[in-house]
């Protein structure tokens, strides 16, 4: 592999882990934020119980989404420093912003948030959490503004002296349509994340007390810790149901967005290969094995419906990835320049044409997962309701493998929206008249500096590394999870066993009470 | 004055925050060993950074992101051409920012004890990386007329890199002395205080140094004075944390490292990167810099974001004033509801 391969499995990589936390920040930060408002209205325990609980699960998982995020931001200068050049002008001031207006609220917040626990006032502390999560949220605008920029560069001319974008419309770049659509997409689906995260975990719990019969040791102290896991799974339940609603009303938003602005995509992601009027939509297709030729693929399709979906009217046309691929190499060219910039690439020909099995299957992965998760979350209200606890072992784990499903449609959907965008990193906005028009091929952003055994470096330990993080935090979150919500003091709730040994959590332990003390604090802490 | 000139000074600014905040916890890290006998007294070294650390690196991540977003020509000749020193800081960031996490989500001692030594690993790479990627962005990378590196994955490390290198962790670690002389009571802040009369004056040579060879190679009288500044205000740390002033003492280091600092960026304006090829290949502001409208845009934003940041950073600073000792009185502590 060259260097630009090497380069593209890693963003991906990283990218990619970096956004199995995001979505859990940004939808877990809202909910725990919500059980901290419930708690100072109400005064109710369960709230509370439920505000540490969930809130030390968005801690751990946070510092990830943290030293993750960390990597994202030098990347673009280590491996794609022809890209940075390039798109300078406009990309890098959104990631600044990013960081100047929103990492800022999010750190300080949250630290104030978890050290603040009866030293500033009630209401200021949740204020504090209220802060962190309104950071999140607008680091994913900034940043979301930033990708939809490149998928469809709007505000910018061309600059003679440099062939480079000239950012002249700040407004239009931070109103991006194809920004506010994936923007309203991308939260929505984190929201499904957090969801599934309430049910699984509430189900399990609730199972597993009711299966223990632990209603007899303290009545009072039972329906409170009942209580915390019910409410987390109607909670989650409804959010997630909500949530999978709202990803398909915005995910119908970007779909017709998206053919006006990146047709070949879309007609990919349907393996439709001629222009069809009326369209229909594919439900499940064969291909020849190892080929990228739209003709070898064969669909089981549903009649009007990508009609509709692209123009929302049933007859109108839908142009195949044929005529498009013939489209763009009329205008962009049948090869790439002959130019040392496009390294291995240069004077090669060019396939417009994203790889079709990834487009086609993940873009299904997506919604598919997310029909799942959100089944799921409905069979989980329905065997909540009016008090009711489910006994079967396979809903249960049903529930719990479940949680997975929307982490995997996000995955899914970020790797459909950058790998159909392909040959193009900059992609063309064909609102613009084609001699004005921006664009920037992958090929030509990789640093021209670096060589593939720096790559190769990078790729391999940072892969090493996020897998070891991986097993250590799932191992800690396991365990967590398992010993449930416990008081103030680390003891567990009676009745409770912990599981681990003798170093776990139990009062008088080796530590002594000095060191529960210390870890009151500590323990909520980062 | 113009824009671009006004964004040099932003993203040292940016530089200057960083490392006079991040500055501390990097050295309250690196102390852990030397300062920290105890495990008790470990834990409250920790507990003195625990609510400030992640907030302090976002400096980092937003002077990195000015870079990008005023220079992009400087962004993008300077991590490329440090490619493997740069993914070495992030490794260490990255295991730093989890031991933080993970070191109490567990108890055993040999967990603490290693999640520990991971955080002080992490620091150690951290600021060692940066200080050699700012040295060498100061005094010179081997670049050529477009910016990308000449020679090998290793052509980027000379001198200058090592020099800076040393500078930042010489810096930090007195730097985090006094911050525990002024943060925490009993026998670490004695054993701090010791530490920064022992050692302040040796701390700051790689520092006055780097900044010096900076001065003499472009300065004008403007950075001699700095300098001085500079030497003057170790003078002053090492007199007032003598008699134990901690305060006066973190104040004047403080002024010692921004006094440094603008003398280095102050004499390197407006070159961003100096080429050790050839004097004409030196990247400046003017070949790195964006577009007037971006930088208007970016000024306004700053304008307003800027003062706000440093507003809520300073009040959480003030929340968490309060001295700790190793025995923390936990009254005050609400008591959860069971
Ligand atoms: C839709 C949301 C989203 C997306 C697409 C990305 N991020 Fe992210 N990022 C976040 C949403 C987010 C967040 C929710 O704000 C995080 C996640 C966990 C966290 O700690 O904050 C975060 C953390 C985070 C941090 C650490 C912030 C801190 O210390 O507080 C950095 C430097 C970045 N990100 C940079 C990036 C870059 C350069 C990306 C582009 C490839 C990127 N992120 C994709
Ligand atoms: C919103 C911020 C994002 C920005 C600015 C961004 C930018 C980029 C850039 C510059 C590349 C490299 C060039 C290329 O290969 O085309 C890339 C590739 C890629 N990104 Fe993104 N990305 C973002 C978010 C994401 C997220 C969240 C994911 C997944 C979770 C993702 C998945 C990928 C993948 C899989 C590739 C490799 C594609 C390929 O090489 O075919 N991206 N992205
Ligand atoms: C239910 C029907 C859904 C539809 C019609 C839909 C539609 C789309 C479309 C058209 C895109 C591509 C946008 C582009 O390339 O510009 C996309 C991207 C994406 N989808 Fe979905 N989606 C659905 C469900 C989901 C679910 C359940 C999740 C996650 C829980 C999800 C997460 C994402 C993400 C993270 C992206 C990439 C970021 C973005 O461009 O917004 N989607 N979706």
């Amino acid at each position: 592999m060259d260097v630009l391969d090497i380069a593209r499995w890693q963003f991906g990589i990283t990218t990619v882990y970096h956004f199995l936390m995001v979505p859990l920040t940004l939808g877990l930060g809202v909910l725990v934020a919500v059980m901290h408002t419930m708690w100072v209205r109400t005064d109710k325990p369960e709230w509370l119980r439920m505000t540490r609980f969930w809130g030390r699960i968005f801690l751990i998982n946070f510092v990830l989404g943290v030293a993750t995020g960390l990597v994202q931001e030098f990347q673009f200068g280590l491996a794609w420093s022809e890209y940075s050049r390039f798109v300078g002008d406009v990309f890098g001031s959104l990631l600044a912003l990013e960081a100047l207006l929103a990492f800022f609220l999010e750190s300080t917040f949250l630290g104030l948030w978890i050290f603040g626990w009866g030293r500033i006032p009630k209401k200021v502390h949740l204020a504090a959490l209220w802060a962190a999560v309104i950071g999140s949220w607008v680091s994913a605008y900034f940043i979301i503004a930033a990708n939809s920029w490149m998928q469809h560069p709007v505000g910018v001319v061309t600059d003679d002296a440099t062939g480079r974008p000239l950012q002249v419309d700040f407004v239009a770049v931070l109103t991006n349509n194809t920004a506010l659509a994936a923007y309203a997409h991308t939260l929505v689906g984190a929201l499904m994340v957090a969801g599934a995260l309430l049910v699984g975990i509430g189900l399990w719990h609730l199972r597993k007390r009711k299966l223990a019969e632990q209603s007899t040791t303290d009545p009072a102290r039972q329906s409170v810790d009942d209580g915390v896991w019910r409410r987390s799974v109607r909670l989650g339940g409804w959010v997630s149901l909500a949530a999978f609603l709202l990803v398909a009303v915005t995910g119908d938003w970007q779909a017709k967005l998206m053919y006006q602005q990146q047709p070949l995509k879309m007609s990919s992601a349907e393996a439709l290969c001629e222009t069809e009027a009326p369209a229909s939509f594919s439900i499940f297709a064969f291909a020849k094995f190892g080929s990228n030729e739209c003709d070898d693929v064969h669909s089981i399709t549903v009649p009007y419906l990508l009609s509709y979906l692209a123009n929302g009217d049933f007859t109108s046309a839908v142009p195949g990835v044929n005529e498009l691929q013939e489209e763009y190499a009329a205008v962009y060219g049948e090869t790439y320049p002959d130019d040392p910039s496009f390294g291995d690439k240069a004077g090669e020909p060019i396939d417009y044409t994203p790889l079709l099995a990834v487009t086609y299957w993940n873009f299904r992965l997506m919604i598919g997962m997310g029909a799942a998760s959100a089944a799921v979350a409905a069979y989980a209200l329905w065997s909540t309701r009016k008090g009711r606890v489910p006994t079967s072992r396979i809903g249960v784990t049903g529930a719990l493998l479940a949680m997975g499903a929307p982490f995997v449609a996000n995955a899914a959907g970020w790797i459909f929206t950058e790998m159909g965008r392909q040959p193009f990193v900059v992609y063309p906005n064909p609102d613009v008249p084609v001699e004005d028009q921006v664009y920037f091929f992958t090929a030509q952003a990789v640093s021209p500096g670096i060589t593939a055994a720096e790559v190769w470096t990078s790729l391999v330990s940072l892969t090493v590394v996020y897998g070891a993080l991986a097993v250590v935090e799932l191992w800690l979150v396991t365990r967590f999870v398992r010993r449930g919500v416990t008081t103030a003091d680390g003891a567990p709730v009676p009745g409770h066993t912990p599981e681990g040994g003798p170093d776990d959590d139990t009062p008088g332990g080796a530590d002594g009470p000095a060191r529960r003390a210390d870890d009151d604090v500590l323990s909520f802490a980062y | 004055m113009d824009l671009q000139t006004v964004w040099f000074a932003a993203v040292a600014v940016l530089w200057i925050g960083f490392l006079l905040l991040e500055g501390f916890d990097f050295g309250v890290a690196a102390l852990l060993p030397v300062l920290g006998r105890r495990t008790a007294d470990r834990h409250l070294m920790l507990r003195s950074i625990g609510p400030l650390w992640d907030g302090n690196e976002v400096w980092l991540i937003t002077a990195v992101g000015a870079v990008f977003a005023a220079f992009p020509g400087w962004y993008a000749s300077w991590l490329p051409a440090l490619y493997l020193p740069f993914v070495l800081v992030l490794f260490g960031l990255i295991i730093r920012a989890v031991a933080f996490e993970w070191r109490h989500s567990h108890h055993t001692e040999q967990w603490d004890a290693t999640w520990t030594r991971v955080i002080v690993a992490g620091s150690l790479i951290a600021s060692l990386g940066i200080g050699a990627a700012l040295g060498a962005t100061t005094l010179g990378l081997p670049i050529d007329d477009d910016g990308n590196r000449v020679g090998g994955a290793f052509s980027g490390l000379g001198w200058p890199a090592l020099l800076g290198a040393v500078a930042v962790l010489a810096y930090s670690t007195v730097h985090g002395a006094l911050f525990l002389a002024l943060k925490v009571d009993g026998d670490v802040r004695e054993r701090a205080r010791a530490f920064a009369v022992r050692w302040s004056p040796l701390a700051a040579l790689p520092l006055l140094a780097w900044a010096g060879v900076t001065h003499l190679r472009y300065g004008t009288p403007a950075t001699a004075v700095l300098w001085l500044v500079a030497a003057l205000a170790v003078v002053v740390a090492w007199a007032r944390i003598r008699v134990g002033r901690e305060g006066q003492a973190f104040a004047a280091w403080g002024a010692m490292l921004v006094a440094a600092a603008a003398t280095i960026f102050g004499a390197a304006y407006p070159v961003v990167v100096p080429s050790t090829i050839d004097a004409a290949f030196d990247l400046t502001v003017a070949d790195a810099s964006v577009s007037d409208y971006t930088l208007t845009v970016m000024t306004w934003a700053a304008g307003f974001g800027l003062p706000v940041v440093l507003g809520y950073q300073a009040w959480t600073y003030w929340v968490f004033r309060e001295r700790l000792t190793a025995d923390p009185v936990h009254e005050e502590h609400e008591e959860v509801p069971a």
